[in-house]
């Protein structure tokens, strides 16, 4: 019982780390119909930059967070405008590939300026072991929990109130329409990627301080895609929910089962969902004969 | 000057090679191959081999990926399961390494029409991350299944012998591969004037109209992943005897990712292209490393960074070809050829 609770708990926000991760690859998708690659750079960035601020330049941990999110939303502004514009419209092959493309150009740039050594970083959020009954978790993890749900219920509110929230929804739904009520796509497409970069330089963040910062951060971007297509492609609620059931399947065989299944288990049910409900569980269901 | 091309027979019409410039290039080409070894030296046949391995992979993917239009990320996936089956059998069955890699042939075509059975239900991106999901899977049976693969250690190969002769350098395996890349070659090309071939170009171009037309979606489908598997498969028997070592290192989803950046590079649906876009993506590692170390007398400190520039260049390299040029070096080589037919009135 011990060892399950345990488990629960690593599940649960290992789970919130990968919904974190999922969220601004959500995002993308339900904006402007592209599958981002690049989505575990971007976390890569978000940690290397704040690494930089906090340890390189000194700087307090508030303002390097500000400033790290800034920096953020204008890669996604750039990435959006020099990369993804020109291929609107562009078979989805070309589309993937300039993001697989994207994302070997990042990672290079990172390496290039910090190098491929795993750095030690300062946490600043306090990381000392947290006592739930039997189990003990670190309570950075915990604010990795409390962050998911936070990021969930600001893109919820985000998207039912805001302006341009809802303008993002139109144009999810359908481009022409949204552009004869006088929405700019080209302006909507912008938002989608900052704010998904910006959600993955959080991410990111987070990440350095559980596990440090290293290259391997960018291997995030493939643990997602269980992630998303099991909670739906285009639902921000079931990136959240599906973070988590795979954190915990991933975490309950490591535990009961072990022999590296963990790693594999995401992709058999990746697989399986794709066969069955190729929406996932919250997507928006399309019929589409092939 | 030419205007077009105009036949006035059938079997003119049907030939292969149809114009007189293309048959003294195919002429060229196939002199340039023959003399090729007995100029180069160890490294250049070295890398002659890599590109002609490279040749009958990215002719494989393009098969799946250029000509029937299902996208794959699990070719890294795919290429190791003929890599190892091919290795086992030489290494630990004793088989010779002609048998064994027919038999990898025929078991990565196996592999890759299981993995294609989702194609049914999905397509575009979905089939993009099913295949991914394929590779991560095949690469994992690789590293955990110890008593088969030997999973994270090497699997060490023996050299092929063929008419009592070792192959155990790159000159004598430089005319195993670059046979073999003709023979692919020829059966490719030959694939996309029959039927089979031209089903699979339906369902690209328009999968509803062409089982309209009585094209069995689930039979071409899974059928263009076994074909393409096939040759995929032939490609990592290869490796596993060229290297004479086989490693899941060199098998992960970089290896998906490189071969379809070859064919978007080289130019989808295009044997020519699958040929231009493996030598530019092997070459050009090599191309940097030496300009590298030519700059490093001026820039001492590039010699650390040589791997990430690489590693860049093949990034940007991808971006900007899908935005410049997305039909790739195909469309540019015709783009010259026109130029040259219609020269000096190119309008």
């Amino acid at each position: 019982m011990d060892l399950f609770i345990q488990l629960s708990l690593t599940g649960l926000t290992n789970g919130a780390i990968l919904a974190l991760a999922a969220l601004g690859f959500v995002l993308i998708y339900k904006s402007s119909d592209v599958i981002n690659f690049a989505q575990g750079e971007f976390l890569l960035i978000g940690a290397y930059v704040i690494y930089a601020m906090i340890v390189q330049f000194g700087m307090h941990w508030t303002i390097g967070m500000v400033l790290t999110i800034l920096i953020a939303i204008a890669l996604g502004v750039i990435v959006e405008r020099l990369v993804l514009r020109p291929l609107i419209g562009e078979p989805i092959i070309s589309v993937i590939m300039v993001t697989i493309g994207l994302s070997s150009l990042l990672r290079a740039i990172v390496s290039t300026i910090w190098g491929n050594l795993p750095k030690a970083f300062p946490s600043f959020i306090p990381t000392k072991p947290v006592h739930i009954g039997p189990a003990t978790v670190g309570a950075d993890r915990l604010w990795a929990i409390v962050i998911a749900v936070l990021m969930l219920w600001l893109f919820n509110f985000f998207f039912k109130r805001s302006k341009e929230g809802i303008a993002m929804r139109a144009v999810a739904d359908d481009q022409q329409a949204a552009l004869s009520m006088g929405i700019s796509v080209k302006k909507i497409f912008a938002w989608a990627w900052s704010i998904a970069a910006a959600t993955a330089a959080i991410g990111g963040a987070l990440v350095a301080n559980i596990v440090g910062v290293s290259g391997e951060l960018s291997g995030f971007g493939l643990r997602v895609f269980p992630v998303v297509i099991l909670g739906g492609l285009d639902s921000i609620p079931g990136a959240i929910i599906g973070g988590i059931v795979i954190g915990l399947l991933e975490a309950y065989t490591g535990g009961y089962i072990g022999h590296g299944l963990n790693q594999v288990l995401p992709f058999i049910v990746l697989i399986i969902i794709l066969m069955v409900r190729p929406y996932g569980l919250f997507g928006q269901e399309i019929i589409e004969r092939v | 000057m030419i205007s077009g091309i105009f036949h006035s027979s059938y079997e003119k019409d049907m030939a292969l090679r149809r114009t007189h410039a293309q048959k003294i290039r195919i002429v060229l080409f196939i002199l340039f191959i023959l003399i090729y070894p007995f100029v180069a030296n160890r490294y250049f046949l070295m890398l002659a081999n890599q590109v002609g391995i490279a040749i009958i992979g990215a002719i494989g993917l393009n098969i799946l990926v250029g000509y029937t239009g299902q996208i794959s990320l699990g070719q890294g996936g795919f290429m190791a399961v003929g890599a190892y089956t091919a290795g086992i059998l030489t290494a630990k069955m004793g088989m010779p390494w002609w048998g064994s890699t027919i038999v990898a042939c025929f078991a990565t075509a196996a592999i890759g029409a299981l993995f294609g059975i989702p194609s049914l239900r999905l397509k575009g991106l979905y089939l993009a991350i099913a295949t991914l999901a394929a590779q991560e899977i095949i690469l994992w049976v690789v590293t955990h299944w110890r008593a088969l693969t030997g999973g994270v250690d090497a699997l060490v190969v023996p050299d092929p012998m063929l008419f009592g002769i070792r192959i155990n350098n790159d000159f004598n395996f430089y005319w195993v591969t670059w046979t073999l890349v003709a023979l692919v070659t020829i059966m490719t090309v030959n694939l996309f004037r029959t039927h089979y071939g031209r089903a699979f170009i339906a369902i690209r171009d328009q999968d509803i109209a062409a089982s309209v037309m009585g094209i069995d979606l689930f039979k071409y489908k899974l059928l263009a992943f076994a074909l393409s598997s096939f040759w995929v498969g032939l490609a990592g028997a290869l490796i596993a005897h060229y290297r004479n070592i086989v490693t899941w290192e060199r098998f992960t989803i970089d290896v998906s990712v490189l071969y379809l950046a070859m064919i978007i590079i080289g130019g989808l649906g295009s044997v020519t292209g699958s040929y231009f876009g493996a030598a530019f993506m092997m070459l050009l590692p090599v191309v940097l490393t030496n300009i590298g170390r030519a700059a490093k007398t001026y820039f001492p400190l590039i010699d650390s960074i040589i791997p990430f520039i690489q590693q860049a260049t093949f990034g940007l390299a991808i971006i900007l070809f899908l935005i410049f040029e997305p039909e790739g070096i195909n469309k540019i080589w015709k783009n010259i050829k026109d130029y040259f037919r219609l020269w000096p009135f190119s309008y």
